[in-house]
């Protein structure tokens, strides 16, 4: 299933605590042809509880896709990305890692942890704008995503 | 000191410019053929290595074999229906292995079941893309490959991660 498919925008939520990269994201999704609705979670928790319909987020979406940043507030990117991926209905999302860090430990970690891809956020805003949107582009119009079935909410450790 | 800035510079240089080892299983030589094509007149150095079925793509990441001088793939492009392995198959052993899991595994596929889609996630594969039947649109699907997964992704292997 792609989103041309689902006749809907693609559900992309975006972990990201930098206001000025998350309008950064919000002007590279303008204006494209394929159409994206973004979520915003500030920091861990709230990515967390975005996902599994908890604290004010009873009615929210599963996403098509998670882009997560890595130095997060409250909880770290780190323990979120480990918390989706052995998650059983959770880790099916695609999840990318966005972020500035370009150190070979996090960058091996994340995949240990089976992030679906890992990718440096570029210091210059117009290639930062393009990164983006071939993100788009590519999930959304070459890859298969799974189904998007709705979940059991949390399970408990 | 010059000396030394100088050897500095040329490990640099000679990072920037190591190929990109891909592993492509595939059985069809149509398939293979073109995969060979699109990446040759890539922008990205690589090295393309082929493989035809799940048992030998396994000798071939675990260097087995004839395979005991092979490079590390930096990626891996999949098909399912594979000879004497199922790709689905590879797919499981690959990402239960402590030593190779962390390679990106892209399953490049002509079926469109709901349920290989949602299994190969669960096993977590990378990404999962369905070949398109067109062959340019095949050639733009092997670029588009190339632009996001050897251009704009940062691979473990490619920075020194090896194990």
């Amino acid at each position: 299933m792609n989103i041309r498919s689902m006749g809907r925008p693609a559900q992309i939520l975006l972990v990201e605590d930098s206001p000025q990269d998350v309008q950064l994201i919000e002007n590279a999704l303008t204006g494209t042809v394929v159409r994206s609705t973004l979520y915003v979670a500030r920091d861990g928790v709230e990515a967390l509880d975005f996902l599994y319909r908890e604290g004010g987020y009873a009615n929210a979406p599963r996403p098509d896709l998670i882009l997560l940043d890595l130095n997060l507030p409250r909880k770290d990117g780190r323990e979120v990305l480990a918390v989706i991926k052995a998650d059983e209905e959770l880790k099916r999302i695609p999840l990318i890692v966005f972020t500035v860090s370009n150190s070979e430990e996090d960058i091996i970690k994340a995949y240990d942890l089976h992030a679906n891809c890992y990718i440096t956020k570029p210091v210059d805003p117009d290639s930062f704008i393009a990164h983006v949107r071939s993100i788009q582009d590519f999930w959304f119009s070459w890859v298969e995503l799974p189904p998007n079935r709705r979940r059991n909410g949390r399970r408990k450790p | 000191m010059v000396q030394r800035q100088q050897s500095t510079n040329d490990i640099d240089a000679y990072r920037t410019v190591k190929p990109v080892e891909v592993l492509l299983v595939e059985d069809n030589p149509g398939d293979v053929r073109l995969t060979k094509e699109a990446l040759k007149d890539g922008k990205v150095c690589n090295n393309l290595h082929v493989v035809e079925d799940g048992v030998e793509a396994l000798a071939y990441l675990r260097r087995e074999g004839k395979y005991q001088d092979a490079p590390r793939p930096d990626l891996i492009l999949l098909d399912l229906n594979l000879p004497r392995k199922d790709g689905r198959d590879v797919l499981a052993e690959v990402k239960n292995d402590q030593r190779l899991k962390r390679i990106p595994v892209v399953v490049l596929t002509t079926s469109k079941a709901e349920e290989d889609v949602l299994k190969a996630y669960d096993l977590h594969v990378n990404c999962y893309i369905t070949k398109p039947v067109d062959l340019d649109q095949f050639m733009n699907l092997v670029r588009a490959i190339e632009d996001f997964w050897l251009a704009m992704v940062k691979l473990p292997n490619a920075h020194g991660g090896g194990l």
